[in-house]
């Protein structure tokens, strides 16, 4: 019973993304708007910090001031209490997820563009950002991205841990793997909303078989309405430390987590 | 927004980064709530060593509160009992301060950013955003 679209909907919905004009609106009908859509459900998942930025915020020295750009639903808000960040996202449907679920805490969540930072050059002690420049969909715009979280970062001293899929990950299921197209579309099925919609529709409905072929198509209508495709630039290895040099960054260290690219780095 | 994240905003767009006008910004219209939050004097301290102070100044005066001085606190050890009650009324101001609504204007181009339901919003309109 899955409900993941066929390898034919999605080349399809790959060949309307080709042919929109820019990188901006590409981003905004295949990333933002999806997010805004998804941000609920995507959220109700995302909760278990990934080990290496855990041990990233924790090794922090105390009471450091840091930026989580593209923080999504603020999971990481809640691993190291002697630290103080300001969390961005570009969806306001995830900073809301974000503001909800962390409200005890003094980190802060706030709406922003990757691209336009609303905060001081050379100011932060340490950044991070978690599966998100994987989203922009040029090269530049990715170098661009990396330039400006660096530019808020203390001079000498702050240090930024950058996460972006990898192209190679055959251990996971999805299969994705060295030789495969690096931009891609990556369903999203909200399976949540549409039980709940269903479950509304029975109200008040009395005939039982107006009901069943009511809810039936229904269902069947709600399951492609539901779909959501996110587009991905999936990281081939060396890749992300060369975007990073590129950014004017010196990377310290670098490695593969869970289907990842990791690195961290500071300005040159 | 809470109060703390004010001296850590700016004006984003490319035009406002080396003008000295985009931080801080000017807060208008607010509404404010307080929400308890659980006190750390250590945290506090450090906050306070970072903070841009005249821009705490200024953003207080924008929410009608023009009781703080004019110089930085300094050299304020949160072990000291002198500091206390100092340090407990940062925290109420900093962390338990929340905007909820309100206008941030940059005083260089004076471009209008909205909080709503407690959330700022820093996006950029298409023609700034580039």
């Amino acid at each position: 019973m899955s409900s993941r679209p066929s390898k034919e909907v999605i080349e399809k919905e790959m060949e309307s993304f080709n042919t929109i004009e820019t990188p901006v609106l590409k981003e905004e009908l295949f990333v933002h708007k999806v997010y805004d859509e998804i941000a609920e459900h995507f959220s109700q998942t995302r909760y278990k910090p990934w080990p290496i930025v855990e041990k990233f915020l924790i090794t922090r020295p105390d009471y450091s001031i840091g930026l989580d750009v593209g923080c999504g639903n603020g999971k990481y808000f809640n691993v190291n209490k002697k630290i103080w960040l300001v969390g961005s996202d570009r969806s306001e449907g995830l900073i809301k997820c974000a503001t909800k679920y962390n409200s005890g805490l003094n980190n802060d969540a706030i709406v922003a563009d990757g691209l336009f930072l609303p905060h001081h050059d050379n100011r932060f002690d340490f950044a991070i950002s978690i599966a998100v420049i994987h989203h922009f969909s040029t090269e530049e715009r990715r170098i661009e991205a990396i330039k400006r979280i660096l530019s808020k970062l203390k001079l000498k001293t702050g240090q930024a841990l950058i996460y972006c899929w990898a192209l190679e990950q055959e251990n996971s299921r999805r299969g994705y793997k060295e030789g495969m197209d690096q931009d891609i579309l990556v369903p999203w099925v909200l399976q949540k909303k549409q039980e709940k919609r269903n479950k509304k529709e029975k109200v008040g409905v009395k005939d039982e078989t107006v009901k069943e072929s009511t809810t039936n198509q229904q269902q069947q209508e709600s399951k492609e309405l539901e779909t959501k495709m996110r587009y991905y630039h999936m990281y081939k290895k060396g890749e992300l430390v060369e975007n990073a040099e590129k950014a004017g960054g010196v990377v310290i260290d670098h490695g593969y987590e869970k289907d990842n690219w990791w690195i961290i780095v500071k300005n040159a | 927004m809470k109060f703390l994240t004010t001296n850590f905003v700016r004006c984003p767009i490319k035009a406002c980064d080396s003008s000295p006008d985009s931080f801080p910004l000017k807060f208008q219209d607010t509404t404010l709530i307080q929400e308890e939050q659980d006190f750390n004097p250590q945290f506090i301290a450090a906050m306070l060593e970072r903070l841009d102070w005249p821009a705490v100044v200024s953003v207080a005066s924008d929410l009608g509160n023009n009781s703080l001085p004019s110089l930085k606190p300094e050299n304020i050890s949160w072990e000291d009992q002198e500091n206390s009650q100092l340090l407990k009324d940062l925290h109420t101001l900093l962390l338990e301060t929340k905007i909820v609504e309100g206008k941030m204007v940059c005083r260089n181009c004076h471009h209008i950013f909205y909080i709503k339901e407690s959330i700022a919003n820093f996006l950029l309109p298409p023609h700034l955003a580039s």
